[in-house]
């Protein structure tokens, strides 16, 4: 029988894959960027997990509500990456330190 | 039984897609991967009854997200090679890191499984109630208890909607484009003029 615990070991795999995107890909921000999309992946399958083990609804209303943060994330960090490459060129994240005081 | 072939199927899938979207050459592939791992994502929700979500990942994530990605690395002309030099490099401590974190959690699950831990008991005021399905259930929480919430999910959209909008678009010098003010502040007496040329000469403009 299909337990909570499966569920939070998949979605713990899935979040340290994330983790671990984040970390092969130090260069490339967009595959950080589908990183990060993958670690809230990983917490909307704990959410949902939880509220249907538990029998309580206030997790699935809470993974929608990061689902509208990683919509809004997305979007924000995809149109800095347009900008960004615009300016310079390239997406490499060594080179972003125009702001270095 | 069927219950655990579709949960291992979604969950192998799911992990392996998340595996290949972080090593793959190619961004436009790791897009691609990062689709599959959505909806084998959606299935897992499917199977223990969230189906509103499960729809909710597959349309905004495949229909709105991921499209975005695919658009931004086919638009933008990118040397990846370039950005995969430290790949080796980083690997065994990003391992490291993924190791230790990937033990932790093992670890607090076996922590539970062995019942010492007392996880909240939920008080059932937001309990599926028996024949009301899942999308209605929600739908009650969220224009009810949780409308304000509901609300500032709105506007963080909206933000982010502008904020996008703003930080892309950009004033183009060599397209002519419509200046709406100059439009309606034109008058008749400034854009026409009466002329009575004389056989012959022609009229200036």
């Amino acid at each position: 029988m299909i337990g909570i615990e499966h569920y939070v070991v998949v979605s713990s795999i899935l979040f340290v894959l994330g983790v671990l995107g984040i970390f092969l890909n130090r260069k490339n921000v967009i595959v950080i960027l589908m990183a990060i999309e993958l670690i809230l992946l990983a917490v909307n399958i704990n959410l949902v997990a939880f509220s249907a083990f538990l029998q309580d609804l206030t997790g699935q209303i809470f993974a929608m509500f990061v689902l509208t943060v990683a919509a809004g994330e997305a979007a924000i960090g995809l149109a800095i990456l347009v900008i960004y490459f615009r300016g310079r060129g390239t997406i490499a994240v060594d080179d972003v330190n125009r702001m270095k005081g | 039984m069927i219950h655990t072939i579709a949960f291992y199927l979604f969950a192998t899938l799911v992990v392996a897609s998340g595996a290949i979207t972080i090593l793959a050459r190619n961004p436009v592939h790791s897009v691609l991967w990062l689709i599959l791992a959505f909806f084998n994502a959606a299935g897992l929700m499917v199977l223990v009854g969230a189906e509103f979500i499960a729809m909710l990942l597959v349309i905004v994530y495949v229909g709105a997200v991921a499209v975005l990605f695919l658009f931004v690395v086919m638009m933008l002309d990118i040397d990846f090679a370039e950005l995969r030099a430290g790949f080796i490099k980083n690997f065994p401590l990003g391992m490291l890191v993924a190791v230790v974190l990937l033990c932790e959690i093992v670890l607090g699950v076996g922590a539970y499984r062995a019942g010492a831990l007392h996880l909240g008991t939920p008080d059932g005021s937001a309990a599926t109630a028996v024949g009301v399905s899942n999308i209605k259930a929600i739908g009650t929480l969220l224009y009810g208890r949780y409308l304000f919430l509901f609300e500032a999910a709105g506007v963080i959209l909206l933000v982010a909607m502008i904020g996008a909008i703003v930080l892309t678009h950009r004033q183009r010098s060599d397209t002519r484009g419509q200046n709406i003010s100059r439009q309606i502040a034109r008058r008749p007496d400034e854009a026409t003029v009466n002329v009575k040329p004389e056989v012959g000469k022609g009229v200036s403009l």
